[in-house]
């Protein structure tokens, strides 16, 4: 009869704890948003993160961005080809390129990067007794570490996925217009007349929730990592796969309310 | 006065403080002896409200650490971590002066720069070693520069948490004889935390020994080699024969 139980029990224990860990979670979130309002701020520590996870971030979401939206060309022309709809790719490129492959890929780019380093740093700062420190100076760590994190992630990505969206439409350019035999012209007209507003602002607020959850990830896997250079490599490892898994998570949700509801 | 009154924690079933009750009288400098792992950090994380004890109670200046403006009551504060617990991020001036440059003792930029210089001459560093950063520094100057971090906003009360460990000795005795001399200087209430007998008898007027969970010992510094403790003693001489078992 107990043997027969325990999977019961593995399961009962394994659903305990996944739901302990996202209410931790949730009460971190909602922590560091309250305090995303209250004084004291960190100007300083803002525009620092700003550039670091926005404008580092450029090179390796500007060429993900390009790379995709030439790949991205090349299989509409080859699949449109089936049914003689070549003649779509700057339609599809832009509408991919804006409403989905800009955001995800640009947001799972900056998880690998960003969340990654913040989780390390933090972690780090944990193990060597740096957070108490700053308790001790009077510093409340969630304040200054974590908030400008997520304010600097959360305004960052917007721009990274817009510039990113930009060179992704011109990788599909170049590819079609040097490989595939489109007028220069007639793509960009053909991709301006298609576009909406809402297919790239919708993209943008994908960006902003993305970026968010990247920084909280990576605060909050950094704020609970485990002691020595093996907790904080699992607090980075955690803080990239956690990050990646709720940016699809929430591309999902977020297209279901955008182009469905 | 820091008072700590029938203090336990526990880490999971780990019961680290056992009833710990030591009181450290205004301007006194004392120092917590005991082996690895009983506890002593965790005694001083508690004081500071880093870690909240399970029962008992700590008062500084008769009023209890987990009540009233945790600010102005840290404000009272200054540490000097194992480690150093330097922000790496910040060049050295930055973290001298860092709680000078925020919050309710901020000054402006120059003069909180002036007055982190000022700190790391005081414990022996020149003004260039201001603009480096701390991953450029020997061990031996980190722990100064947190030495000139932890009295850089003149607090009434400071804590050294095993201040010469990994440190020559030739470095260990300078940063024992600048914490002596600081502490004096400035009148300060000094808790130090250490397994090194020379940085107890240099910085030490009382003496608490601390061993499963209490307090074993509390006295002079004056009387550490004549107590009769059998557990001191051991502790003092570093014998491996005695009540402290080697192996723990």
């Amino acid at each position: 009869m107990m043997r027969a139980l325990t999977p019961l029990a593995i399961l009962g224990r394994s659903t305990l704890s996944l739901m302990a860990a996202i209410g931790r979670v949730a009460l971190y979130a909602v922590q560091a948003v309250s305090h995303l309002l209250r004084p004291p701020f960190y100007p300083r520590e803002f525009l620092w993160q700003l550039l670091h996870i926005g404008w580092l971030s450029l090179p390796v979401v500007g060429l993900t961005a390009l790379f995709t939206g030439g790949a991205l060309a090349l299989q509409i022309y080859a699949g449109g080809a089936r049914f003689n709809a070549e003649a779509v790719v700057p339609q599809i490129v832009a509408i991919g390129i804006v409403r989905e492959l800009g955001p995800v890929l640009g947001g799972l780019m900056v998880a690998g990067r960003v969340a990654a380093a913040i989780a390390a740093e933090i972690g780090t700062m944990k193990v060597t007794e740096q957070i108490d420190a700053l308790v001790t100076l009077s510093t409340n760590p969630l304040k200054y570490l974590t908030v400008p994190r997520i304010l600097a992630a959360t305004l960052s990505l917007p721009v990274l996925v817009a510039v990113g969206d930009a060179i992704g439409i011109f990788g599909g350019y170049l590819v079609s217009t040097t490989r595939l035999g489109f007028n220069e012209a007639a793509y960009l007209q053909n991709t301006a007349d298609f576009l909406e507003p809402w297919d790239v602002t919708s993209g943008l607020i994908k960006g902003a929730v993305f970026g968010f959850l990247v920084a909280l990830m990576g605060c909050y896997h950094g704020m609970n990592s485990g002691r020595g250079a093996q907790g904080v490599g699992r607090a980075t490892t955690n803080a990239v796969v956690s990050a990646s898994i709720l940016i699809l998570a929430a591309n999902y949700l977020l297209t279901e309310l955008f182009f469905t509801a | 006065m820091i008072r700590l009154d029938d203090v336990h924690k526990a880490f999971g079933s780990k019961q680290v403080l056992r009833g710990l009750t030591l009181d450290v009288a205004a301007g006194e400098s004392c120092v917590i002896i005991g082996g690895s792992g009983t506890g002593k950090s965790v005694c001083l994380k508690c004081i500071l409200g880093l870690v909240r004890p399970d029962r008992g109670t700590i008062t500084v200046d008769g009023q209890d650490v987990t009540t009233g403006d945790r600010d102005a009551f840290l404000a009272r504060f200054g540490m000097l971590f194992q480690g150093g617990a330097l922000f790496d991020s910040l060049p050295v001036w930055q973290n001298v002066a860092f709680r000078l440059l925020r919050g309710s003792q901020k000054r402006p930029r120059p003069e909180a720069r002036e007055i982190a210089i000022e700190k790391l001459r005081r414990v022996g560093l020149t003004p260039d070693v201001a603009d480096l950063y701390p991953s450029e520094l020997s061990g031996g100057m980190q722990k100064r520069v947190g030495l000139a971090r932890a009295i850089a906003a003149a607090p009434e009360i400071i804590f050294f948490d095993e201040p010469t460990t990994g440190l020559d000795p030739i470095m260990a005795g300078v940063i024992n004889d600048l914490i002596r001399e600081i502490v004096t200087e400035m009148g300060a209430t000094a808790v130090t935390i250490t397994h090194d007998m020379s940085s107890v008898r240099a910085i030490a007027d009382k003496v608490a020994m601390l061993h499963d969970g209490k307090i074993r010992w509390h006295g002079p510094v004056s009387q550490i080699d004549t107590a009769a403790d059998p557990y001191l003693r051991q502790f003092v001489t570093g014998s491996a024969v005695g009540p402290i078992a080697a192996l723990r």
